[in-house]
């Protein structure tokens, strides 16, 4: 990655991971993170922050909290076991199975905590922006749930790709605007959804969807994602009697994968692994790998990797899943990377396909395309890494993917 | 007399003869990018101040109208090293200051370290960037301040007032007082409530306060010239070039 830290700048960042001592007051990870937005939504972001300070960690808050996930997403999700995948990949895997988790994936945990949030602060309506559709879907269903009106914003790429979920979304209440601005996928979605904001910083509440954009949400996002990691942890050490060697997940904007890594942070002898969207190629626009190929800069509200030109300019990007198909990632990943605590490795649109392939047919299990990325990045790792104990966030089910499946790996079958 | 001393003094010139000031913003190279120089001296020559804007890929507090000149400049290949180059180069400029109006990322890639020479260079006088809060600025505020440039700062209606004093004495320039929540482009109406946050602006700003998003036409402009120092007008002067009309004449008949 392109981010230059002195080692002594580098040793004081471990140390203050070590301690958790992030987001600091200003919103940091490190070098990372912060709060660039238009002075129109300051207000409402330090009034989020007091909402957070307030509610966050509250009790009753957290009551009410994990009673939804317990009662309505049905968390704990399992860990399974993948015997084939296992014996085929030499090594020991485990998959966390948030595909599992109502409405098909983790996005589930951050949007029901948030919409709850967004309640306490008296907020009239919430709106989300989404890529794949299933931070839109678990929005809808979160708000349907707790009788708030929801808008959702989404390219209009997206909604041909993932159309299933588009459908999902409206039956659920939700208004869907589709965005043609932009790339007309995620990014645009988010501009889109940063614009409605403006219009309405006071009585709207912003759901958003990944470990991205202005402090305090890839905080929020972290906190609320966190049940992953907390719960395989408490698994893998009650199957097992021990830690795994590698945890795996894929990174979008990196809700799943800090949600996964966070409460791994300190067990020094698990070494964790990120997998970006590496697409076609590694050349500009043939990718959505922020921290493999691109630079420091500011976007949607945060100083971290972007991929973008040598004029600043944000670059189109390119995978077959469209919930990683983003050109930025959560500013808490960029300082894990540039401490190198954890490792980011890119994917390509092809080895995700055929890891989705091989875990339907090794396990039974259809995975997102998102998700399959975490499992071609496990495999290669368990290749060269024999006899490996393995934790993968499979962090959704692909039945939203049957649109880009039946263009590709369904092409020439029947 | 440093450059953003020139900003100000535009605008109290103007306003001391009983008329704001009239602050007019660009999309630098659109429609055509051949044509900048001389667009900007069209403008400028009505204009108390100019605002060159840069053009981004993710405009996210403008709407459709600058989202749509930002693009088609991007796509004729404009970036801010190719406006300072134009400008240095230029042998006519208007009288008016010049401002750059840039999201961040931009003047990022460009280097912090450097900008502020070359910005100068080209006869700039200031920045607006309106994804840069004043807790986010000291860098960038420091280095332009070094070169005798100014970082304007916005408050808007949703500003407490505690928080406007500190945004009104920390803004160079003049403070861009936004009339509404909302993105660039969209008409305002300029109810009681809005005149009301004006005049509690102009109360507590040491600088001149410029209204700005959603201005289009005279009656706005009176209705807000009482408490106001100057207004800012963009998208409506963007679809006028867009529909190739006469800026000048434009901008003239906000005044008259
Ligand atoms: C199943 C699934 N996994 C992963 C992601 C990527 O998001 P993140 O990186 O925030 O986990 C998405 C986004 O839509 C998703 O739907």
């Amino acid at each position: 990655m392109k981010y230059s830290l002195s080692k002594s700048e580098q040793q004081t960042l471990i140390a203050n991971v070590q301690q958790d001592a992030y987001p600091d007051e200003r919103g940091r990870f490190g070098p990372f993170g912060g709060r660039y937005v238009p002075e129109t939504l300051v207000p409402a972001l330090n009034r989020l922050q007091v909402g957070v300070d307030k509610y966050l960690h509250d009790p009753e808050f957290l009551r009410e909290f994990h009673d939804e996930l317990h009662n309505w997403v049905g968390r704990a999700t399992p860990l399974t076991f993948a015997r084939t995948l296992s014996e085929k990949w030499g090594a020991e895997v485990w998959l966390k199975r948030e595909d599992l988790a109502h409405t098909g994936a983790h996005k589930i945990n951050n949007s029901i905590g948030q919409v709850l949030l967004a309640k306490k602060l008296g907020a009239k309506r919430v709106i989300a922006e989404t890529g794949a559709g299933q931070h839109g879907v678990a929005s809808a269903a979160a708000c349907a749930r707790l009788g708030m009106p929801c808008t959702v914003y989404m390219g209009s790429v997206d909604m041909e790709r993932q159309a299933p979920n588009v459908g999902r979304m409206k039956l659920l209440g939700a208004t869907v605007v589709p965005v043609t601005s932009g790339d007309k996928t995620l990014r645009a979605a988010v501009d889109e959804a940063l614009r409605d904001w403006v219009s309405d910083p006071n009585g709207t509440y912003y759901c958003l969807g990944s470990a991205i954009g202005p402090h305090p949400y890839p905080y929020i996002v972290r906190e609320l994602q966190s049940v992953i990691g907390r719960e395989a942890r408490v698994q893998i050490l009650e199957r097992t009697g021990k830690l795994p060697d590698l945890v795996v997940a894929c990174v979008g904007g990196g809700s799943n994968a800090i949600g996964m890594f966070h409460p791994f942070v300190k067990d020094k002898d698990v070494q964790m692994l990120g997998l970006e969207a590496g697409g076609i190629g590694a050349g500009l626009g043939q990718n959505a790998a922020s921290i493999a190929y691109g630079t420091p800069g500011v976007l949607q509200g945060c100083f971290s990797l972007l991929l973008q030109d040598e004029n600043g300019q944000i670059q189109e990007t390119h995978s077959v899943s469209a919930g990683l198909d983003y050109p930025g990632v959560g500013p808490e990943h960029a300082l894990l990377a540039s401490i190198e605590r954890v490792k980011y490795e890119a994917v390509n649109d092809d080895d995700a396909l055929a890891a989705l392939a091989e875990c339907c047919a090794a396990e039974g299990i259809l995975p997102a395309i998102e998700s399959s990325h975490a499992l071609a990045g496990a495999k290669r790792y368990a290749l060269a890494n024999p006899g490996k104990r393995i934790l993968i966030a499979l962090s959704g089910r692909g039945d939203k993917d049957m649109p880009t499946l039946q263009r590709t790996l369904l092409k020439d079958v029947l | 007399m440093p450059a953003r001393d020139s900003i100000s003094t535009a605008i109290r010139n103007r306003r001391a003869t009983g008329q704001p000031a009239l602050i007019a913003y660009i999309t630098a190279g659109f429609p055509k990018k051949e044509g900048f120089i001389q667009q900007l001296n069209a403008v400028g020559a009505v204009a108390d101040v100019v605002e060159v804007g840069v053009p981004f890929t993710d405009p996210m507090a403008d709407g459709t109208t600058i989202q749509r000149s930002s693009r088609a400049a991007l796509e004729q290949g404009v970036s801010l090293r190719w406006i300072l180059q134009e400008l240095t180069r230029a042998e006519v400029k208007p009288q008016a200051p010049l401002l750059l109006m840039s999201y961040l990322n931009p003047l990022l890639a460009y280097g912090i370290g450097k900008l502020p020479e070359d910005a100068a260079r080209a006869g700039i006088a200031g920045f607006i960037v309106p994804d840069l809060p004043f807790e986010e600025s000291h860098e960038l505020r420091n280095a332009l301040d070094a070169r005798g440039l100014a970082l304007v700062q916005f408050v808007t209606p949703v500003t407490p007032t505690e928080r406007m004093q500190m945004l009104t004495a920390g803004s160079g320039g003049f403070i861009y007082a936004v009339t509404m929540t909302g993105t660039t482009g969209k008409n305002v109406a300029v109810p009681e409530e809005v005149l009301q946050y004006f005049e509690r602006v102009k109360k507590i700003s040491p600088v001149p306060v410029c209204a700005g998003f959603g201005i289009r036409s005279r009656e706005q402009v009176q209705r807000l010239a009482p408490f106001i120092d100057g207004a800012i007008v963009g998208s409506a002067l963007v679809e006028v070039l867009e529909r190739g009309e006469d800026p000048a004449k434009f901008l003239r008949s906000l005044r008259e």
